[in-house]
């Protein structure tokens, strides 16, 4: 995986196999991980610390996950939460964000799939490129006219082809999911059981990656895709 | 509210039974009340004129004919001087000529049968309108020779028969009237307390468990009959609930217990395939090891998923939904898929509706049902979707060509784990279309089937006049 950003995570899970599963896996990342065990000392650790993203469970001791978010969000902390859940239901996604999570997860995930929505949570926190034009080695991507071009060659592509690769480009050198792309770029929330994503990819990249030597749009096995300029 | 017909309403027939033996009873005790005192004033009037024949009588064995003659001229002079009086005398010779009295003639009913009782219609000279009304008498021969009859008019009682008549007729209407009108009034009242009771009965029905029935906290009708019912059912639904919540708990630690030692399962596969890489003999297995753990996971979280569904109590991710959007949507994600299977789709869409609805859910439901069209359907197959309103219900059609579902299987498909014998060997778990019916279901929408000929024909017809439709979207 990419090493390039270290990220500094607050995890909150009193569960401490899947905390330590957690850590562990963010620090072989090269990324910094503390872990608070319950709501409360969740709160004192994100108010004394600076962290960039904060992992925490919905089901925790002394402050739930969703009353800690609350707290948070009304004290003026900011820092990107994505919350944890073991009730797989859009129900609890709806509590979750309306308490002001910024994504949600449900329990068990693929430590590939936490990953890329941490990365992509801390992308979205730093303040959106205010240029209007997004490049990914020769790809470039002109929000404003709405064109893109490979190499100064025009790329035709249909409304949510552009949106798709806008997604890509803005967290290019990092792993989107398939459930990421569903949500992001279709805006529905449901994990899709079938190949229906990967055929939107391949149409893609059959547009911006075909005619070209140097592949850009890369299948990462086991947990998405990643749209990254050739090392 | 399904507004039962009136005849169809037990309370409405209950209380039409009640009036009708309430009525008969009126009847009876006005009917009583009538016959008593027509057997009275009859009796009063019998007795008046037998005391009068004895008083006519005493005198004619002391004074003879002239003094009888004498007696019934005072009594005619003074019948004509009191107004009201309707006494009647009449002495006749054997000829039925008039001696003495107060009427014309010898009434002809009488002529053969010189004693007895009898009742007879006269003229009263002094009546001006119709002054012909019936008359009771008595006729008593003297001596062989002279007839004598001795009678009252019945003006007075048949006033109070009518006057009774029509107590009893407008008793008997009012009473009717009077009670239908509490019929209906009953009814309303029962079916209100009863439609509260089938309301929540239905509320439950489409999953939430939580709904109680209101009981009546104070006023006169607390702790009635209805109460009563209300509690019980409360009672036994909080028994059901606590049932329930606990076969869910057991299988939501079930699965979770299993999912997340899988979970972890997988994870260390995929450790592991980093390990081995370069390896393609054991890349290979390993990555089937990790198909394998999806599959199991995929499933679990698809029955958790149908579990939450159908026991999701409240719906907060309903809001108000367009449909049309939904299927636009799902379209154009399915379009690519469609066209790398060298399939086509027809698409043809009704006017829109907006439903209260989870809008991931629907998309889900409506995903999996296209979903499965083009799985099942034979590259270059033919699919449609197509929306249409038909008795002010929503249809939405999604057709293939492909190979179907045999009739008797229509049922079994949407169980969980049910996959026909021919699709056995296509990837998936069984839990698609059992996930498509449970979200359907708490949409209050039906799922059907039939034959496409040849292929299959799935319709999702959502009643937009449904009341708890009608309900939500007004509680927006």
């Amino acid at each position: 995986m990419t090493k390039k950003n270290m990220i500094r995570v607050l995890v909150v899970e009193d569960d401490k196999e899947t905390a330590a599963y957690i850590v562990k896996g963010l620090t072989e990342c090269g990324h910094i991980a503390d872990k608070a065990e319950d709501g409360r000392e969740g709160l004192l650790m994100a108010d004394s610390t600076e962290y960039q993203v904060i992992v925490a469970d919905r089901m925790l001791p002394k402050v739930d996950g969703v009353t800690m978010t609350r707290t948070l969000r009304g004290s003026g902390n900011r820092t990107p939460i994505l919350m944890l859940s073991a009730l797989g239901d859009v129900d609890d996604r709806v509590v979750g964000l309306k308490a002001g999570a910024d994504d949600y997860l449900v329990k068990p995930f693929a430590f590939s799939e936490l990953q890329a929505r941490i990365e992509a949570l801390v992308r979205r926190a730093e303040p959106e490129s205010p240029d209007t034009v997004l490049t990914v080695a020769d790809l470039e991507m002109d929000l404003l006219k709405r064109e893109v071009r490979r190499n100064d060659q025009k790329v035709d592509l249909q409304p949510r082809e552009f949106r798709l690769l806008e997604y890509l480009m803005r967290h290019s050198g990092q792993v989107v999911t398939r459930t990421m792309l569903l949500e992001k770029v279709w805006d529905y929330h449901f994990d899709p059981q079938t190949n229906v994503i990967d055929v939107h990819i391949s149409r893609l990249r059959g547009k911006i990656d075909k005619e070209f030597d140097v592949t850009l749009l890369h299948t990462v096995r086991g947990a998405g895709y990643m749209l990254s300029e050739p090392d | 509210m399904n507004q039962i017909s009136p005849f169809k309403s037990s309370a409405f027939r209950i209380t039409l039974v009640y009036v009708l033996l309430f009525g008969l009873s009126v009847f009876i005790i006005l009917g009583f009340v009538y016959w008593s005192t027509i057997v009275y004033t009859t009796n009063q009037t019998e007795q008046s004129i037998n005391a009068e024949l004895q008083v006519l009588s005493n005198v004619y064995e002391r004074k003879g004919y002239p003094g009888l003659v004498t007696l019934l001229s005072e009594r005619v002079l003074i019948q004509q001087q009191r107004p009201g009086d309707s006494s009647v005398y009449l002495l006749v010779d054997e000829q039925f000529q008039r001696l003495v009295g107060n009427i014309n003639s010898w009434p002809k009913i009488a002529q053969d049968r010189r004693d007895g009782w009898l009742d007879f219609r006269i003229d009263d000279p002094r009546e001006t309108s119709s002054g012909e009304y019936t008359a009771r008498a008595r006729t008593f021969v003297i001596e062989n020779r002279y007839s004598l009859l001795v009678g009252q008019g019945m003006k007075d009682l048949a006033n109070l028969k009518e006057l009774v008549g029509r107590a009893l007729i407008w008793g008997l209407g009012l009473t009717l009237a009077l009670g239908i009108i509490g019929g209906f009034m009953m009814r309303q009242t029962l079916s209100s307390r009863l439609s509260a009771i089938n309301q929540t009965a239905r509320k439950i029905m489409q999953g939430d468990l939580r709904k109680r029935i209101a009981t009546r906290g104070s006023g006169i009708s607390s702790g009635d009959e209805f109460d009563e019912l209300a509690i019980n059912l409360n009672s036994m639904l909080d028994q059901i609930e606590g049932g329930m919540e606990g076969v869910r708990r057991v299988s939501d630690n079930i699965a979770h217990d299993l999912k997340t030692p899988l979970a972890r399962l997988k994870n260390r596969v995929e450790e592991l395939r980093f390990k081995v890489a370069g390896n393609i003999e054991q890349e290979a297995s390993v990555d089937q090891i990790i198909h394998e753990a999806d599959g199991l996971l995929a499933t679990f979280n698809a029955l958790l998923r149908i579990a939450r569904i159908e026991y999701s109590e409240q719906r907060k991710g309903f809001k108000n939904v367009d449909i049309n959007s939904i299927i636009h949507d799902i379209e154009e994600l399915y379009e690519p898929l469609i066209e790398e299977k060298g399939q086509s789709l027809v698409v043809q869409l009704g006017s829109t509706i907006e439903i209260w609805a989870d809008r991931d859910m629907l998309f889900q439901a409506f995903a999996n049902l296209l979903d499965n069209a083009i799985k099942y359907t034979p590259e270059q197959g033919v699919l449609s979707i197509r929306t249409r309103t038909e008795d002010g219900k929503w249809h939405l059609d999604i057709c293939d060509n492909g190979p179907g579902i045999p009739e008797n299987e229509y049922e079994k498909v949407v169980q969980r784990f049910y996959r026909l014998d021919q699709s056995r060997t296509t990837p998936g778990s069984g839990l698609g279309l059992a996930l498509v019916f449970a979200v359907l279901k708490v949409h209050s929408m039906v799922l059907n089937f039939s034959d496409n000929k040849p292929g299959l024909k799935v319709t999702v017809v959502a009643d937009t006049n449904s009341e708890l439709r009608k309900n939500r979207l007004e509680s927006v």
